[in-house]
């Protein structure tokens, strides 16, 4: 089992007046950053980078990074830096991107450079994902989105080709063109990191995923929607001739640890609080949904179940199909506590160990994920509120999670190889990790 | 949107992909190009033209029944096509109506093939960069609210489309928007390659204005005026950014007289 920690790096500003319980909305691309103070970014973003630090020393096997722009629930907009400064400071965990936004790239060459410095400064503890973004994305920085799909697919073989092929060679494609392809930083890991696909909706994307058997992470859906994707993967892996196993699935949801239930509730109520996601059920954000489905972004009939999440639906843009759909299904029910209604539905999971634990492990008995990420840390929560968190996983999750995972016998991408090319990696993770330890003690 | 019934439907297999037009009447021919969002059938617009012309209004090329070229990237590919139709037609001495985004296809058209064109009407045409303003950007807005704003006022708008659009038109917008996302999402809806080309055409050229048009400021007019040599500008009172729904026997007298 692979257990990541994560956090969107919100831009969390009291005097804004969307920051808490009480803020105003954020409208999806409706902000201007008139207001912003690169004094509190820069307070934010090394507090994050230090909680990154004792993440690891907690003993999580990933530190997750993600990326999006003009906007204030995520301050990665450049996650790839953030990335080299945890290759420096940090030594065991992996540093997993999740992802780089492919289509955005106008000179992905740029980007194979990037990730292959991020690989020799960590000694090769890159896992590298790519995403094709969302609207916010596509409209930021300007990348024309019915083509969003097809850059994505030559960006990802021309970086793979890239860090594999010795240059220099040519590369004339539909969307790039170069006349001398010839990184001279080629990648720690031979032959390459490895590449895990994070997502939501697409079944494009899946099938992609499964067909280059990649890791396939969902991003915080709900359970029943979450598994049928898998069973997606799994049908077209076996149309590819293999069967697809716990190394193949992640999953990322929301768990925070505290000292006592009360604190689990306070802090807890906060991930719907403050600059938390837009596309997230019950947070205090508007998405536009035309910008969310912008012209050829996705195409049509090519929804995966997730569209029966009113979250995920209502985030990108179809609304109003999901909700034709639900009136088939039945009657919408009453307006809840949106926490509550969380908390429920596991979208949420906090309280102390004792309680969180087995909701935990009703999410690993449900999915069989090889990998976790605990999302953590966000909205309106507090650099203490996450400092308890950390220290309580570190102490009591993790370890309880690692017998859960051995017990249903759920391997990560880092014990059974995803590509299939060999039948344990782990050897390696261990000498590897044995290495980075001998350094760190030097 | 009210429909007459007299017109007929065409079809035409370019190697480029199969067009659908209508057409109706005889005389002079004049081809009118649709906006950025489809063609929307036949108009009350193209009814008074066929009352002394021979009028086809098609569907350009990745738009409504018209085949996708894929391959296409800018709107000069479309009004390369578009050239081509007119071509396969037989088309001579025709009046090219372009409305809106059509008004920029019609336009790269007349640089590349005056000699087949009697005239050129360029309605709210989108095509050069404005100076000063900016051109609407419809990939910001809703498309009900970018619909709204072509019109002159709120109250048109409902007028012709109603509270909810319906579906057949609201699968018509999207559509569309694809096709005008795919050749011109960026620079959107000007080509820095276009004015310089206007500069000798030697087709007479009219340039009409909704005057409350608010997706192309009139300040395109202007620079369209400057750019050609044998143009004028006429401002229609009472209308928005769609002449032809909104002033449609204004707008076809205005081609008449052309």
């Amino acid at each position: 089992m692979f257990i990541g920690h994560f956090t969107e790096r919100p831009y969390q500003d009291p005097k804004s007046g969307y920051f808490g319980a009480t803020g105003r909305s954020l409208m999806d691309l409706g902000m201007s950053n008139a207001s912003y103070d690169p004094k509190l970014g820069a307070d934010l973003y090394n507090r994050y980078l230090d909680e990154r630090v004792f993440a690891e020393e907690m003993g999580f096997d990933g530190l997750m990074l993600n990326e999006h722009h003009s906007t204030p629930f995520c301050m990665g907009q450049v996650m790839n830096l953030e990335a080299a400064i945890l290759a420096r400071i940090t030594s065991r965990a992996k540093i997993v991107l999740l992802g780089n936004i492919l289509p955005i790239w106008d000179d992905p060459l740029f980007l194979a450079e990037e990730l292959a410095e991020i690989d020799m400064i960590s000694r090769g503890r890159l896992v590298t994902g790519w995403v094709r973004g969302t609207g916010r994305e596509s409209v930021a920085h300007n990348a024309v989105p019915p083509y969003n799909w097809e850059r994505f697919q030559e960006a990802h073989d021309f970086i793979v080709e890239a860090w594999t092929k010795p240059g220099p060679f040519r590369w004339e494609g539909e969307h790039y063109q170069y006349r001398y392809v010839n990184p001279w930083s080629r990648p720690y890991q031979e032959p390459h990191p490895q590449i895990w696909i994070p997502g939501v909706m697409s079944r494009n994307t899946v099938a992609w995923a499964a067909k280059h058997r990649y890791p396939y992470l969902m991003l915080a859906t709900e359970l029943q929607p979450t598994l049928e994707s898998f069973q997606y993967y799994d049908e077209v892996a076996a149309e590819e001739g293999y069967e697809a196993g716990t190394e193949h699935r992640g999953y990322l949801f929301k768990v925070h640890v505290d000292e006592t239930e009360e604190l689990a509730e306070e802090a807890g109520r906060k991930y719907v609080q403050g600059p938390s996601n837009p596309f997230l059920e019950g947070n205090q954000g508007i998405v536009r949904p035309f910008i969310q489905n912008l012209p050829g972004l996705t195409q049509r009939n090519n929804l995966l179940p997730t569209m029966r999440s009113f979250a995920a639906a209502a985030s990108r843009g179809r609304a109003g199909q999901h909700l034709k759909e639900q009136k088939k299904e039945a009657p919408p029910p009453p307006p809840k506590d949106t926490y509550v209604d969380q908390t429920e539905k596991l979208s949420i999971i906090s309280g102390t160990p004792d309680t969180v634990i087995p909701k935990v492990r009703h999410v690993l008995e449900t999915l069989r994920p090889g990998t976790i990420f605990f999302w953590d840390g966000d909205g309106a929560m507090s650099h203490d509120d996450q400092m308890r968190s950390l220290r309580l996983m570190g102490s009591d999750l993790i370890p309880a999670v690692r017998e859960m995972a051995d017990e249903l016998d759920l391997k990560g991408p880092f014990e059974v190889d995803p590509a299939g090319e060999t039948e344990t990696v782990a050897d390696e993770l261990a000498e590897s990790s044995g290495d980075v330890a001998g350094e760190a003690a030097d | 949107m009210a429909e007459a019934v007299s017109y007929t439907e065409g079809e035409l297999a370019l190697a480029t992909g199969k067009i659908k037009y209508l057409e109706q009447g005889s005389g002079p021919p004049v081809v009118v190009l649709h906006h950025s969002w489809g063609s929307p059938g036949w108009l009350p617009f193209h009814d008074r033209l066929a009352e002394g012309h021979r009028v086809i209004v098609p569907d350009m090329p990745g738009w409504g029944g018209s085949e996708r070229p894929a391959w296409a990237r800018d709107p000069r590919d479309i009004a390369i096509i578009t050239t081509r139709l007119l071509s396969r037609l037989g088309l001579v001495n025709v009046k090219l109506v372009g409305l809106g985004f059509g008004g920029y296809v019609a336009a790269e058209l007349a640089t590349m093939n005056p000699s087949r064109l009697a005239g050129l009407v360029l309605v709210g045409a989108a095509g050069l960069q404005p100076k000063d303003d900016e051109i609407m950007d419809q990939m910001m807005l809703s498309h009900r609210k970018y619909i709204e704003e072509s019109f002159r006022d709120a109250e048109t708008y409902h007028d012709y489309v109603g509270e909810e659009p319906p579906d057949d038109i609201r699968q018509l917008w999207d559509l569309s928007r694809e096709m005008t996302a795919r050749v011109t999402w960026k620079p959107y809806m000007f080509n820095r390659r276009l004015e310089p080309l206007l500069c000798d055409l030697d087709v007479p050229t009219l340039i009409v204005w909704g005057e409350k048009d608010k997706v192309v400021p009139f300040e395109c007019a202007k620079q369209f005026e400057a750019a050609i040599p044998n143009t004028r500008i006429e401002v229609v009172e009472g209308a928005g950014h769609v002449v032809e729904l909104e002033q449609p026997d204004q707008l076809a007298a205005l081609v008449g007289s052309t």
